[in-house]
């Protein structure tokens, strides 16, 4: 009952390998929106964290704690489930029956804020690891506060957080993955839609896998790159194996 | 939908309650499964046999670069083929987890081996132990009590994955919550329930692990 019959040409016939394909165009484009959007909440939170104004350390510190301690998955159903009956009317509208593919962007706002949240812990630990003789040097040194900020703190602050960036980005197009619970047609979904019809479901999590460990590699390849160029000579010791 | 109504909680809170139960249990077979396979596969990450050096770390490299959502589908479909008779969704989800969390605890590992003053290692074989010994009497115990805070933090996260085993039809804490969802039609509260729930869980539990790594850095 439970021998297996391989054939592995089931990823690339009809309809299948086209299912595939769009598969994998839906979850680039879902990591590489929820990546940018991410970045762009992340450094915002992350900075509200090292501000001296208290009342945005407390937002930024309550909005990193609530989205990192929920598992993202329980998020996305609260979006998708349990939001359209609390958010106003107007933005209900619009999200969740507006838009064509609306899944798509209920998952483009929960994987965003979830990542964002940890984006910003790894901003606030970078911004904090600079250490304070760099602020007051260069206050001294006649730097206004912003100059600092912009000449001084972020160069280095941006590239000490390189690589827990990386990290995050990867776990981005990992987490989209989960989209598949909510309708989305992403890789996984799809892959496992082939096996629901025909019940090749080895072949099916293969070729997903395939495309995963591809677009993980291409993400390492494409950081590091970026990484190396920023780099400055001695500032960052990288440790261990690679 | 009119107006809230908080009593589906009370009413469903055994069935919930099973879920979370589930929840639990998994998560526990996860983190102790884990951090044993994956203290073998840190241990032979380090090593200098290239037969056991490259397999562990291809298995990491590959484990961390797949979603977990597809390492659970993975063992669904291999599980049973292996075992040559259907096991049921929480077995699978078992291995599943310790398998993935492995690759992840193995690199917590490593990390920690590393940190530990190769002096200690040679200290150990000049008095006379082999590398059993040496790894089993000293680098292992003072390397864990150095990963603590880490381990910690990789429990948490753990802990909070088990929600994904939703997919293979587990009836842990999120699916119940959707199958009470299911009968009831009250997304809000159930989910804004569950959303509390792990939250606290997960909020106490690395507020602990920083008063312990705070405590750390002192001592």
């Amino acid at each position: 009952m439970l021998s297996y019959n391989f054939n592995w040409s089931i990823i690339w016939t009809e309809p299948y390998g086209q299912w595939m394909l769009e598969g994998i165009w839906v979850t680039i484009r879902l990591g590489l929106i929820c990546w940018f959007i991410a970045l762009a909440l992340g450094i915002i939170i992350g900075t509200f964290r090292v501000t001296p104004f208290r009342p945005l350390r407390v937002f930024g510190a309550a909005y990193t704690e609530i989205f990192r301690d929920i598992p993202l998955l329980v998020q996305l159903f609260f979006w998708y489930f349990a939001a359209p009956s609390i958010l106003p009317k107007a933005i209900e509208m619009w999200l969740y029956r507006g838009l064509p593919n609306s899944e798509f962007w209920i998952v483009v706002v929960g994987l965003s804020v979830y990542t964002s949240s940890r984006i910003a812990e790894h901003i606030r630990a970078g911004m904090q690891s600079i250490s304070q003789d760099q602020y007051h040097a260069a206050l001294s040194t006649g730097f206004t506060h912003f100059q600092t900020y912009r000449f001084i703190i972020i160069p280095y602050a941006v590239r000490i957080m390189m690589p827990p960036l990386t990290a995050e980005c990867l776990t981005v197009f990992k987490n989209t993955a989960l989209a598949m619970t909510v309708g989305v047609l992403e890789t996984t979904f799809m892959s496992q839609q082939i096996e629901a019809y025909t019940f090749q479901g080895i072949e099916a999590t293969t070729a997903a896998s395939l495309v995963y460990m591809g677009i993980t590699l291409s993400v390492v390849l494409i950081m590091g790159f970026v990484e190396r160029r920023l780099a400055v000579p001695g500032l960052i010791t990288r440790t261990g194996g690679r | 939908m009119d107006a809230y109504d908080w009593q589906v909680i009370p009413n469903n809170l055994q069935f919930l309650m099973q879920g979370l139960f589930t929840t639990f249990q998994l998560a526990l077979v996860a983190i102790c499964g884990g951090l044993l396979l994956g203290i073998l596969v840190g241990m032979a990450r380090l090593s200098s046999v290239r037969v056991i050096y490259y397999p562990a770390t291809a298995f990491v490299n590959v484990m961390r670069s797949l979603p977990l959502i597809l390492v659970i589908f993975w063992f669904y479909f291999l599980v049973p083929l292996m075992a040559g008779r259907p096991m049921g969704d929480f077995f699978s989800a078992c291995v599943a987890f310790v398998v993935f969390e492995a690759a992840y605890f193995a690199e917590i590992v490593r990390a920690g081996i590393q940190s530990i003053s190769t002096g200690q290692e040679q200290a150990a074989y000049s008095t006379g132990f082999n590398y059993r010994d040496t790894m089993r009497y000293i680098i292992i115990p003072q390397a864990l009590r150095k990963m603590v805070p880490s381990l910690l933090t990789q429990a948490v996260v753990v802990f909070q994955d088990t929600s994904l085993a939703y997919v293979i039809g587990l009836k842990e804490f999120l699916r119940s919550a959707s199958i009470v969802d299911a009968r009831e039609m009250r997304s809000v509260e159930l989910y804004a329930f569950v959303g509390v729930v792990y939250f606290l869980i997960c909020f106490t539990m690395s507020k602990l692990t920083k008063r312990l790594e705070v405590k750390r850095g002192h001592a």
